[in-house]
């Protein structure tokens, strides 16, 4: 294994913000543009694509790509329209030139037709290239300056006794060095109400807690389903409070500072929960965690440069904006899909590694991808992105921090 | 052949998760308090045995914690699942498959 930086060079924004990769970030805003965005980015370096399907607008999903368009990985944006949806693409590209990235915009019935959108998108990206080049001011950056997401998927038995645990040690290892984590997936923190608050690192922390897991309750008992699938019974977990501690280990044992919301960043470094579920509405809609995609797209919305995903049968999503990483506690699925996945932690079950040591070559990983290494999806070009209809109350303002 | 094993989380636990299938067979604990349990029949990797007797309405205990609660009585090498081992909170899961976990409680609908 190479020895692991621990300082690397960022990219420092103009609004403080410091990222881990200098990225173009082509947002689309209806289904009809998806298309042309993709082509726009085809071929170019550096140049990522997300976007919003449906042509009625959406405040959950129109704070999800501005917290995307002002992603500390990302330095200039390029919004297409189609000319005749809700959603504004001039107001994104507003938007984000307010937190000093340039940014373009266009309908692509303005511009005339599928090939000619394509040129002028293209001829955008350079000319976004071009101020990007000239002011990306590069900083050193460490550990305390990472934000780490991670979210599990596609579990099974090794997850919550090796995948999981050993994210935990590691985020225990990142908060002690005065970085940010955040795990989410609250619906499967079910019958771990007690645990959750004692993690609570002060008051408003546990109430708020008290609050995410009740709603996540309400939910799981409203639909009479829980976050467990017949394909998780069948492999061995019997409850869903076994499969909610195994997804719980991922964060590890320090205190938790709080509640975030989908979009929003944490307001202190240490470690969050997130919260994607939906609030009450009334047309409620909205899924929890309607796919790993979602997931992961959620956990970049709060300014995650590099996320995790955990996973023992083995995947092969990626991730736009940030890196993904991949990592699997089945020695099987690693030896099965090795160009997939970046981190093996199968060894912690033979007893041939301890947990904090599996934590420290994961550590190491995390900081030569933020470094500039490419992660295995990223390196395949694996940029899945899922951005649906949901309702969150708006987060409080007054949380701060929120450029 | 190696023994086969099983994995426990915590000492305070009272079942192990097993890392490969076994039949009838001593298998190794790594990791809590070690030893060995002699597994009762047929068991599929990724399920879990009990370490320890664990009387009808006590608790199950993995990660140092409950998951549930025995619905019969279990002894030590015993296959701890949906058919002796209930949810506090789901109050399905024990109502579903013991082999597939599909449920049970539905199957009016496919009618």
């Amino acid at each position: 294994m190479t020895d692991s930086p621990l300082q690397w060079l960022g990219y420092r924004r103009t609004d403080g913000r410091m990222g881990v990769r200098d990225l173009i970030l082509v947002i689309y805003t209806v289904e009809c543009a998806q298309f042309v965005a993709h082509a726009v980015a085809e071929g170019e370096r550096g140049v990522h694509v997300i976007g919003f399907p449906g042509c009625y607008d959406n405040a959950y999903a129109i704070r999800l790509m501005l917290a995307l368009g002002r992603h500390p990985n990302v330095g200039a944006v390029l919004s297409i329209g189609l000319g005749c949806e809700y959603t504004q693409p001039s107001r994104i590209a507003e938007a984000v030139r307010q937190s000093g990235r340039p940014a373009e915009s266009f309908f692509i019935q303005d511009i005339g037709g599928t090939t000619k959108s394509i040129a002028e998108g293209k001829a955008a990206v350079r000319r976004l290239r071009e101020k990007l080049e000239a002011g990306a001011e590069r900083v050193p950056m460490g550990l305390a300056d990472l934000v780490v997401g991670c979210e599990c998927g596609g579990s099974d038995g090794t997850s919550g006794l090796a995948g999981n645990p050993v994210v935990g040690a590691f985020f225990d290892q990142l908060v002690d060095a005065g970085g940010t984590a955040i795990f989410e997936e609250t619906v499967e923190q079910i019958g771990l109400k007690e645990i959750l608050m004692k993690r609570a690192a002060s008051p408003e922390s546990a109430q708020a807690l008290a609050q995410t897991y009740d709603k996540a309750l309400d939910y799981c008992r409203r639909v009479r389903q829980y976050s467990a699938s017949p394909g998780n019974f069948a492999g061995g977990l019997t409850t869903i409070e076994e499969k909610s501690l195994g997804a719980f280990a991922k964060s590890g044992s320090r205190p938790i500072q709080g509640v975030i919301k989908v979009s929003e960043a944490p307001p202190r470094r240490g470690l969050w929960l997130m919260d994607s579920v939906p609030d009450p509405h009334f047309m409620q809609f909205g899924y929890t965690n309607p796919n790993d995609s979602e997931g992961l797209m959620d956990l970049i919305s709060a300014g995650s440069q590099v996320v995790l995903f955990v996973t023992g049968r083995g995947s092969v999503i990626g991730s736009p904006v940030a890196p993904l990483v991949k990592i699997t506690g089945n020695a099987q699925t690693y030896a099965r899909m090795e160009e997939d996945m970046d981190f093996d932690a199968s060894q912690v079950l033979t007893g041939l590694q301890t947990i904090p040591t599996a934590a420290s070559a994961l550590n190491a990983l995390v900081c030569r991808v933020a470094a500039g290494e490419p992660s295995k999806p990223e390196r395949l070009g694996h940029r899945e992105y899922f951005i649906p209809y949901k309702h969150q109350d708006t987060p409080r303002l007054s949380r701060g921090c929120r450029k | 052949m190696r023994m086969k094993s099983a994995f426990q989380v915590s000492p305070d636990d009272n079942v192990a998760t097993l890392l490969a299938d076994a039949d009838g067979e001593l298998v190794a604990i790594v990791g809590g308090k070690g030893s060995t349990v002699s597994v009762t029949g047929n068991v599929k990797m990724g399920h879990k045995v009990a370490t320890a007797p664990i009387a009808a309405g006590d608790f199950v205990i993995k990660y140092g914690m409950a998951i549930g609660q025995a619905t019969r009585a279990i002894v030590p090498g015993d296959w701890v699942h949906l058919h002796n081992c209930a949810s506090n909170c789901d109050e399905r899961s024990s109502t579903l498959d013991g082999e597939t976990g599909a449920p049970t409680d539905t199957i009016a609908a496919y009618d």
